[in-house]
């Protein structure tokens, strides 16, 4: 029993210690951060590797997102004789809630997975320590361009995702359902309100885009330098992201909308 | 000889431990200007651990460890990055960067350096990739080269910033015996040619000893012995005896202590 309650202290003060190192790098890119307004080709790079990469799948995914949308909402909304609000209602809740949420958690599945592992990996084979011994900081050559990279590529993969999907709603409730083509975009200019729901949903998406882009070079950089640590570092990245985006978007959603 | 300006890395009183393990208790060590030191000793007595106490990366939990008379583990971050432009360590790995080729891989701290136009940088790499005989490797991926040519690129890009001082990390370790004599004599060379103090952290006795003008030798936190490589091939010391002549049995035993063997055999299992 006291074995137990031990060991569950040891976890506890361990992630105590971890969170706490998370924010102590975290300080350390964010001094780095500036001197990338000098030397923006190598976020560009990393913005290259990481946003274009996600870009394919973020969209096939969010075309297939958008037609399921306007499938199941034409069915439902017409049981209410509403199948016309179809165009708004997909635009809502694309904009405000699924084109954030499930882009970061791609992303964190996708790009962030892989950053995790191209740190841990350049840390497992010395080459973080051998720049440190070049009197290059790895902190700010290898982990800020990458972080800055995947902060920016959120965002944006988000409004593509929110664009195609809504495109794809398109497809299914005019293309396939018969809708009026003027009643979809009609609905849509009437009822979503630039303000309250596109910049709050970009907000949003700024958020996750921080977190996961934090979650990821935090744990490439801490790994276990060795393949298994590296792989449990991978694990980690996609739960902690997933995890956090979801309970962050709960509580901006209750702070935004709330009334 | 005792010209305090002589010693380039004074180490005194220096103790460091990982996580409650002891690695180094009290150790002094000196390594001149201009000398090619070796420090030798078995497997995981911390010579890695040594190199990277020496470079900044770890502190010592006590004890001095002064390069170019500037104490390593009081510097900011800013001084010792600025003292690491003046050393080169060559890792046992080579820690090449495995996203950039030779050619960048030797360019990479010049180019995060200084601001030399490319055409200067250029004939730079060369040069040093030259010094390696590497010259014709340029355009070749990390993945693509022997562990020894490696090594090589290593030793090239440590030399990029004309350092005054090169770690290497047991640089003969693993290598066929032509590679082994090219690295041999490289090393050799930048010390007699461009006058580098070197420090060789190695197992390897026989090529270490060929080239060192001074050896030290470590083992169980502790320096051993120290002395030029004639005077360490005529100790008295058994345990020197034993590691310098790779002896399976002396002070360090072949066996794991155990019990005695014939009991042991003839207990029929019942421990
Ligand atoms: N990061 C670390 N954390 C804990 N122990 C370590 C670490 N690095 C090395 N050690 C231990 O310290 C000892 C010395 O390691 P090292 O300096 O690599 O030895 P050597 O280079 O002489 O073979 C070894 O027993 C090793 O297991
Ligand atoms: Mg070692």
């Amino acid at each position: 029993m006291t074995d137990f309650i031990r060991s569950l202290g040891r976890r506890f003060l361990n992630s105590i210690q971890r969170l706490g190192r998370g924010n102590l790098f975290l300080m350390q890119i964010l001094r780095g951060l500036p001197s990338m307004v000098l030397r923006p080709r190598l976020v560009v790079q990393q913005i290259y590797a990481v946003g274009v990469m996600s870009l394919t799948i973020i969209i096939v995914s969010a075309a297939f997102t958008g037609m399921v949308l306007g499938l199941q909402l034409f069915n439902t909304l017409q049981g209410f004789g509403a199948e016309q609000s179809i165009g708004s209602v997909t635009a809502l809740t694309l904009v405000r809630e699924l084109g954030p949420v499930l882009t970061a958690i791609f992303f964190a599945g996708l790009a962030g997975t892989s950053l995790t592992a191209e740190i841990g990996l350049m840390k497992a084979t010395e080459q973080l320590s051998g720049m440190e011994m070049m009197a290059v900081d790895p902190v700010h050559r290898v982990v800020a361009p990458r972080f800055a990279a995947a902060w920016v590529s959120v965002p944006l993969l988000a409004l593509i995702f929110s664009a195609v999907a809504i495109l794809g709603g398109y497809f299914v409730s005019v293309g396939l359902l018969g809708l009026d083509t003027s009643v979809y975009w009609g609905q849509m200019q009437a009822y979503v309100d630039w303000g309250d729901d596109v910049v709050n949903g970009i907000i949003k998406s700024i958020v996750f885009g921080f977190v996961c882009a934090w979650i990821a070079v935090y744990e490439g950089f801490d790994a276990t330098p060795t393949s298994e640590g590296v792989s449990r570092a991978t694990i980690r990245t996609v739960v902690h992201s997933s995890l956090s985006v979801l309970a962050l978007d709960f509580i901006m959603t209750s702070l935004m909308f709330g009334d | 000889m005792d010209n305090k300006d002589d010693i380039l890395v004074k180490i005194r009183g220096m103790s460091f431990g990982y996580a409650g393990r002891q690695i180094f208790d009290n150790v002094d060590l000196d390594i001149r200007r201009g000398q090619i030191t070796a420090i030798m000793g078995p497997s995981g007595t911390g010579k890695t651990t040594l190199l990277r106490l020496i470079g900044g990366q770890l502190k010592p939990t006590a004890g001095t460890i002064e390069v170019d008379g500037l104490n390593v583990p009081t510097l900011s971050h800013r001084e010792l990055y600025k003292l690491r432009k003046r050393m080169g360590m060559l890792f046992q790995s080579g820690a090449l960067l495995s996203d950039l080729n030779v050619y960048e891989n030797v360019a990479f701290p010049l180019r995060e350096h200084t601001d030399l136009p490319e055409p200067m940088l250029r004939d730079l790499v060369l040069m040093k990739l030259n010094a390696v005989g590497l010259r014709g490797a340029r355009g070749l991926m990390p993945s693509e080269l022997s562990g020894g040519m490696a090594r090589r690129v290593a030793l090239a890009r440590a030399i990029a910033l004309d350092p005054t001082m090169i770690m290497y990390d047991e640089p003969f370790t693993g290598q066929d015996p032509i590679s082994m004599g090219v690295l041999v004599k490289l090393i050799d060379d930048l010390n007699k040619a461009l006058g580098i103090s070197s420090i060789i952290v190695s197992h390897d006795v026989a090529e270490t000893a060929s080239i060192a003008d001074y050896v030290y030798l470590v083992s169980g936190g502790k320096v051993v012995e120290h002395g030029t490589p004639d005077t360490l091939g005529h100790s008295g010391s058994e345990w020197t005896r034993q590691f310098l002549d790779g002896l399976p049995d002396g002070p360090v035993p072949f066996h794991y202590p155990a019990s005695d063997y014939r009991e042991d055999l003839l207990s029929g299992g019942e421990s």
